[in-house]
């Protein structure tokens, strides 16, 4: 079976955006990049299953600007075959990135494709759904735990009130919750090795999808601030204020 | 103009978060409907036909809806789309779960979590944590569109619509249910809770939980949550995480124990009306959203404050 793996670059985790004063976006130049932190899960997951002898090989997949190369070299250090990177510029709407996918998805026939639940950047959380949608396949978001049986799936999912297990039908859809596994590093060979795997290069005028936006970004701008308040003394103080002055208790 | 709402409920009710979608649902200006789908749900059907402002309600009572799997779910919504401008759900993990299904199968680009309806096509979200807040334009005909429900206030009774049975759609059979575990607590839920305690990495232990945290959360009828950190050292079950990745929730009461403020946790509860941190670490980030901050350790500060709230009968 093969896996694939869509991968996003996207901000690191550790930067907090800062809004463009003209209100058109939010600050990308020299601004640290990484591989969306449910990708990395994505992928590891993908990476045990080949070492459990459940997959035979995993493809990583990017759509992007050609920068996007860096994050499936990651992909590719962290133990993946091969990539493919789908070269688009611009803003690529989740609805346009999952028809690209399922293009992929056609020519590479995968078994399983396990993506992230949401990107930090945009917080869409819709990429993986739509891809099931289109492709007709089954789908299990927010995975805590993943068991191939046979060419179906068992997938454990992190829902409101708790836990839900589902079994899916392959070929199927997967989304990766913060519990799935913990990511591997890349070790220094590894990220040698990684240089010499192949990277499929493809344009999204190669799949014939048309990327124009659904969605038009009239503005970007700050949240409302929030001030900090006073520092209390002792429990004492605090009760007394919470009563008198918040009026919450 | 109509606008199909797709209701939260348990069968037997419905959820808060399905009165508070309501709200942004009627702030489109067309009517509004509602979607009951389950399995024995007359309840909840009953119950969203009392929403105050509610034009009818459609019933799709079938074992195939019992168990919030996406593939027949999402078949259901889009075969009574057509008669519909605008479906619009609460952004619970069930429609997180099958409404970018449905905008897929009708072609239409999902607006995720909106926190404000600016006019019937133009829309407020957050993105990257909650750090932006972007105005989108929708250019699609119909609109899928899912509610962060903590920005809307809950919308009443007062109505009496008409409840209508709905067909089941045909199901793709693509899934099953296998089971579930779902905690079964006193508490409130944390999406609708006033008051909520939280606790993080500094709990060191589920016992300590149970023995700082809940004593404290009782006192004050709160829902509980918790930090990422604290989830996936196994102190406390994942449907607790509050943050940008967990539950979003804006109480009018957020007492934050132990938690050090990462903007992930922060975009997560920082609309609560009244922040209370309590840290041993007078430089942590938390304070700078706190209205009152205690800087001391939480294991003799939390039983005191729990005493304290004792002292004044709660
Ligand atoms: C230069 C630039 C400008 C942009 N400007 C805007 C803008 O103005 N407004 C706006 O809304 N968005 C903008 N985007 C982001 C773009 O629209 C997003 O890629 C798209 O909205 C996907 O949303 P999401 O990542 O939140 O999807 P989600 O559904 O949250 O993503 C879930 C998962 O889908 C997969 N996935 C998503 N995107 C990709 C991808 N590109 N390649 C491979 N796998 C992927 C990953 O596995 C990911 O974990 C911009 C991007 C770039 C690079
Ligand atoms: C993709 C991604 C998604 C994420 N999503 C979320 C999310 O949804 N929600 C979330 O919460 N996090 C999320 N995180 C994690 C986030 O970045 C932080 O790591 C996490 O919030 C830290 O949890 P914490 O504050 O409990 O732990 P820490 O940062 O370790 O803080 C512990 C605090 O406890 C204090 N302390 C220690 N002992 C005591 C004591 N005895 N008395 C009083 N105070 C004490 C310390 O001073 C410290 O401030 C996410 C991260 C990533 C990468």
């Amino acid at each position: 079976m093969k896996v694939l793996v869509p991968v996003k670059r996207v901000v690191d985790f550790n930067v907090k955006v800062r809004v463009k004063s003209d209100g058109t976006g939010v600050e990308l130049a020299n601004v640290k990049m990484s591989m969306n932190p449910f990708d990395e899960i994505a992928v590891e997951e993908a990476l045990r299953l080949k070492e459990a002898g459940k997959a035979t090989e995993v493809v990583v997949v990017s759509i992007g600007p050609a920068q996007a190369s860096e994050t499936i070299r990651t992909g590719l250090a962290m133990g993946a075959d091969r990539g493919i990177l789908v070269k688009a510029e611009g803003n690529v709407e989740p609805l346009a990135v999952a028809k690209l996918l399922k293009a992929v998805a056609d020519a590479e026939k995968p078994g399983l494709v396990i993506l992230g639940k949401q990107a930090i950047d945009d917080d869409s959380n819709q990429t993986g759904q739509m891809l099931a949608a289109l492709l007709g396949w089954p789908q299990a978001t927010f995975a805590s735990k993943l068991e191939v049986e046979g060419s179906d799936f068992k997938v454990t999912r992190e829902v409101d009130g708790g836990l839900q297990t589902v079994k899916l039908k392959g070929p199927a859809i997967v989304t990766t919750d913060l519990r799935l596994n913990e990511p591997r590093y890349a070790s220094l060979p590894n990220i040698m090795k990684a240089k010499k795997k192949p990277i499929d290069d493809k344009s999204a005028a190669d799949y014939g999808v048309d990327l124009t936006p659904h969605l038009e970004v009239l503005k970007t701008a700050e949240p409302p601030g929030r001030k900090g308040g006073v520092k209390v003394k002792d429990v004492a103080e605090l009760v007394s204020k919470l009563k008198t002055e918040a009026g919450v208790l | 103009m109509t606008t199909l709402l797709i209701a939260e409920h348990d069968n037997a009710s419905i959820k808060d978060a399905t009165n508070k979608t309501l709200t942004a649902a009627a702030a489109l200006g067309a009517d509004v409907h509602v979607l009951v789908a389950g399995a024995n749900a007359k309840g909840a059907a009953d119950a969203a036909a009392k929403l105050a402002g509610v034009k009818k309600v459609l019933l799709a009572d079938n074992a195939a809806y019992a168990h919030d799997l996406a593939e027949p779910l999402a078949a259901l919504i889009v075969s009574l789309a057509s008669g519909y401008d605008a479906l619009v759900a609460p952004a619970t993990s069930r429609f997180k779960n099958v409404m970018p299904r449905v905008a897929a199968l009708l072609d239409v680009m999902q607006v995720s979590e909106i926190i404000k309806v600016v006019s019937p096509d133009t829309f407020e979200r957050p993105i990257y944590a909650g750090n932006a807040i972007q105005t989108v334009k929708s250019k699609d005909a119909k609109k899928v569109i899912t509610v962060r429900t903590s920005t809307f206030a809950a919308a009443g009774e007062g109505g009496s619509a008409p409840v209508e049975d709905v067909a089941a759609a045909a199901d793709p059979g693509l899934s099953s249910f296998i089971g579930e575990e779902v905690a079964k607590s006193d508490r409130p839920e944390l999406t609708s809770a006033k008051i909520i305690v939280s606790g993080g990495r500094a709990m060191q232990s589920r016992e300590n939980f149970a023995k700082y945290i809940e004593p404290l959360a009782d006192k004050l009828s709160a829902g509980v949550g918790a930090s990422r950190a604290a989830v996936d050292a196994g102190y406390a079950p994942n449907d607790w995480q509050v943050g940008q990745t967990g539950k979003v929730v804006a109480p009018e009461l957020y007492v934050a124990i132990g938690i050090s403020g990462a903007i992930q946790h922060l975009a997560g509860m920082k609309d609560s009306k009244v922040i209370v941190a309590i840290n041993k670490d007078e430089d942590a980030p938390i304070f700078q959203v706190a209205d009152y901050g205690l800087v001391a350790d939480l294991y003799q500060a939390v039983p005191e404050l729990t005493d304290a709230l004792g002292k004044l009968g709660k």
